[in-house]
């Protein structure tokens, strides 16, 4: 226990120090974790021979992250990108495949070891390009976009690889390992298809996929609501957890890969009310464990064998990257990426992955390739994505500015698109903002953390989301990064402010609009930054106030002058009153000053509207005011 | 003539999101040097208009723009409030208004109607000139000097037949001339509009 402590210790240690400063030089986190890895490994010595079982649960990051990607993707997205998909993945995988199988049978390799060593090195690392895109805000671009639909290609393909490399086992290898079983059982993976005929397992596989794909349809919604009923968040978290470790669990258990299925449900919930909760509650964890997963991949560097093979091993990293990046750049040209774009998709693929890494030590265990030439390759996996992170900061310093001052001599173009807003809490104030927002192509968010209110609205057809706003992961995944407004429209006093606070705290370019229960709260939301704070009854009792001045007698359009006069000096007031509010001595906003203020406020209001009617000089009344009837003199 | 001007340009438009030729003079009309850009349906959407800020405007200008797509012969109606309420007596007019005196002032407007139906024997029977006396006597009142108006007619058409550019190129003009104090009433007491006279001005004025 003791050790294990030390050891967490020592992983997090090195991360806390080395991410924040990769990052603040500009060299993103990934790098800052390798850097990490290599420094508690190879150099210091801290860890060592268990950095690769740690790896193996480090893994479970890219499956994490697998599934918040399917949750980013509806699937009509995915079919909307099946071309991308299978030309730009496809086509990437086949020649990168072919050509490395060339190079390495040139270079005196039998068949069987070149073809494994292509498939492994045509893989690219999901986990550090999509980590950066995110990290960069790529995701969206035109070049982000192809690298995904390559990447996510690469990751389903790596199913189909891992069934087939058994058969390229090396005889002499076999052999060997033959007479080694009788002495060291072989560790036997937990499976239910190992001894199934083909067809059985077949059967199963595909009753496990369409089981995921039903369930998620049908199953998830009542399970969450269950969950969300309860109204314990650490439950919730629970959930999330549970159905991520189900499916990996399920789809090892029938022989695929977990970061498909998880993908697969991620897809499957992507149109679900709980989307955004579900990814406020796996974002840290798979951020934790992608981290860990690239210190491993970094303390995981055989310095040894580096130092004894330097040449060769550099040599084979830069050759690879060149020739990936080659591919990549003809594929490019084929499918018009043009510009920057086709910078960002052949510099951010250019690597071999963690996919790569596993698949080496399967070939291993398979006796595909010899232990030596396992390890040599793992070094050249591992220092190709450790300089992945110097290419994005090459796209991000030299590629994007030249074409920026390309972009700008073009005029700029024209910005139709408006930003997005964000409403938390659509209860009655919540739903008139919305729907005005929505009619005008104003396109929201929305949040709500009352399952049935949920439910009420998607029954109208009003997109919303179950989550707690007041939970700052959760406006993260909502998209609070892109938006230009927020709307604060939730009924407990006390979260609304501490939103406010969060918002305005984090991000400084989102707008905050908020509606205040009353004058106190109202003085809460502005002095918490508020751009925008209106009381929730204001304006209709101001309405209600002028009809019931009409029915006096009075005349309309006079009515809705005084209502002008009335609003004007409420805001002159609010600022004295606010002022009173901060300043009260004794912590209760409403002390004897505020008190004593407020009335002599209302003695003014009145004498002032009451003047009205005989001076001048007073605003409501000095609209319109005819020439005095001397005034023809004048000419 | 060493006077530099400062403009003020009151633009009304009710319905600017489908603007096509007032949107150019819009655009071609913000952060010029010395001019004083004003959206009153930006700025009083509810018709609330502040009297002794626009009062102070004025004071603060010399030279006073009404920039509008003609509306039935006149102004959009926030324009003739903003005159109910900001022109009063004792500020403008009267034997103590006397604020706006010695001022410029001139409209710039857009017509739907071709620039012959303005005419005696067009559809239109008056003149541009002849519509906007009520401006003109406004401004002879307030004892500002009138400028007869700059005028774009068949104004929905005048994007599509690519006249956009060459006019807002003349209201550029006109905006540099306005605001070196460059032009002078006295040569266009008959025109019709000044368009005929910005386009004789020499291209960069010094």
């Amino acid at each position: 226990m003791t050790s294990l402590f030390i050891q967490a210790f020592i992983y997090l240690c090195a991360a806390v120090i080395m991410v924040p400063l990769a990052k603040r030089l500009g060299l993103g986190s990934v790098l800052g974790y390798l850097i990490a890895g290599v420094i508690i490994g190879p150099v210091a010595g801290f860890v060592g021979q268990e950095a690769t079982t740690i790896q193996h649960f480090a893994e479970f990051g890219v499956v994490m992250m697998l599934f918040l990607v399917g949750l980013e993707l509806e699937p009509s997205a995915l079919w909307q990108m099946r071309n991308r998909l299978l030309g730009l993945g496809g086509l990437q995988l086949l020649l990168t495949t072919a050509v490395i199988f060339s190079i390495a049978i040139l270079l005196g390799q039998s068949w069987t070891v070149a073809l494994a060593i292509g498939l492994i090195f045509s893989l690219s690392s999901t986990a550090i390009v999509l980590q950066t895109f995110n990290e960069k805000g790529l995701s969206k671009t035109e070049g982000g976009r192809s690298a995904f639909s390559v990447l996510l290609f690469q990751d389903i393909a790596v199913i189909p690889m891992l069934a087939l490399l058994p058969l390229l086992a090396l005889p002499e290898l076999q052999a060997v390992a033959a007479s080694l079983v009788s002495t060291a059982e072989q560790h036997q993976e937990l499976s239910l298809v190992a001894n199934l005929p083909a067809w059985a397992a077949a059967i199963a596989v595909l009753a496990s996929v369409a089981g995921l794909v039903v369930a998620g349809r049908f199953l998830s919604r009542p399970l969450f609501r269950y969950v969300a009923k309860a109204g314990l968040p650490e439950v919730f978290t629970a959930t999330a957890l549970m159905l991520v470790i189900g499916i990996a669990a399920l789809m090892s258990l029938v022989g695929l890969s977990p970061a498909l299925g998880t993908f697969l449900a991620g897809v499957v919930l992507a149109n679900s009310e709980f989307r955004h909760e579900l990814q406020a509650n796996i974002e840290p964890f798979k951020g934790l464990l992608l981290g860990l997963f690239f210190i491993t991949v970094g303390a995981g560097i055989n310095f040894t064998i580096l130092n004894d093979n330097l040449a060769v091993i550099v040599g084979l990293t830069l050759g690879l990257m060149l020739l990936k990046a080659l591919v990549l750049v003809v594929l490019a040209m084929i499918f018009k990426i043009r510009a920057s774009d086709r910078w960002l998709f052949f510099l951010s693929l250019a690597q071999a992955g963690e996919f790569g890494l596993v698949l080496l030590s399967y070939t291993v265990s398979q006796h595909i390739l010899p232990q030596a030439m396992a390890q040599m390759l793992s070094i050249v996996v591992a220092l190709s994505m450790f300089l992945t992170p110097t290419l994005f900061i090459l796209f991000d310093k030299v590629i994007l500015p030249r074409y920026r001052q390309k972009d700008a001599t073009r005029e700029a173009d024209k910005v139709d698109e408006k930003g997005k807003a964000i409403i938390a809490g659509i209860g009655r104030f919540g739903q008139v903002v919305n729907r005005l927002l929505i009619a005008n192509g104003v396109p929201t968010v929305v949040l709500d953390y009352q399952v049935s209110q949920i439910d009420r609205m998607r029954a109208i057809n009003v997109k919303s989301f179950y989550g707690d706003a007041s939970r700052a992961e959760l406006l993260h995944t909502a998209g609070l990064d892109d938006a230009s407004l927020l709307v604060v429209a939730i009924d407990d006093t006390v979260r609304s402010v501490e939103i406010v606070k969060h918002v305005k705290h984090t991000y400084s370019h989102v707008q905050v609009l908020a509606r205040a229960y009353d004058r106190g709260h109202l003085f809460e939301l502005k002095e918490a930054g508020a751009d925008y704070v209106i009381s929730e009854t204001y304006n209709s009792a101001l309405a209600l106030a002028g009809e019931a001045l009409k029915r006096t007698g009075m005349h309309a359009f006079r009515v809705e002058q005084l209502k002008h006069e009335f609003t004007t000096a409420e805001q002159q007031h609010f600022d004295k009153l606010f002022h009173s509010w901060r300043h009260e001595d004794d912590g209760v906003g409403f002390g004897d000053h505020y008190l004593s203020l407020f009335m002599q406020i209302e003695e003014e209001l009145i004498t002032t509207m009451q003047r009205d009617r005989l001076d001048n000089h007073v605003d409501a009344e000095r609209r319109w005011t005819p020439p005095p009837k001397e005034q023809t003199k004048d000419f | 003539m060493a006077v530099i001007n400062s403009v003020l340009i009151l633009f009304a438009h009710p319905s600017a999101h489908r603007s096509e030729a007032n949107k150019l003079l819009f655009d071609a009309s913000r952060n010029v040097d010395r001019v004083t850009f004003v959206d009153l349906y930006q700025e009083y959407p509810t018709y609330n208009i502040n009297i002794e800020r626009e009062q102070q405007r004025l004071r603060d200008h010399n030279v006073i723009v009404f920039m509008f797509p003609l509306y039935w012969y006149s102004t959009p109606s926030i324009l003739k409030e903003w005159q109910d309420l900001v022109l009063e007596h004792g500020f403008a007019y009267g034997k103590n208004g006397k604020e706006l005196h010695g001022k410029h002032f001139i409209c710039a407007i857009t017509a739907g109607g071709p620039m012959n139906a303005y005419h005696g024997d067009g559809y239109n029977h008056f003149t541009m000139r002849e519509l906007l006396q009520p401006l003109e006597q406004v401004a002879a009142v307030t004892g500002m000097k009138y400028l007869p108006p700059f005028a774009l007619f068949g104004a929905r058409a005048a994007k599509d037949e690519g006249r956009m550019s060459d006019h807002v190129h003349s209201w550029k003009k006109l905006l540099i001339h306005l605001t070196q104090n460059r032009i002078d009433p006295e040569h266009l007491t008959n025109a019709i509009t000044i368009n005929g006279y910005v386009d004789a001005l020499e291209v960069t004025p010094v």
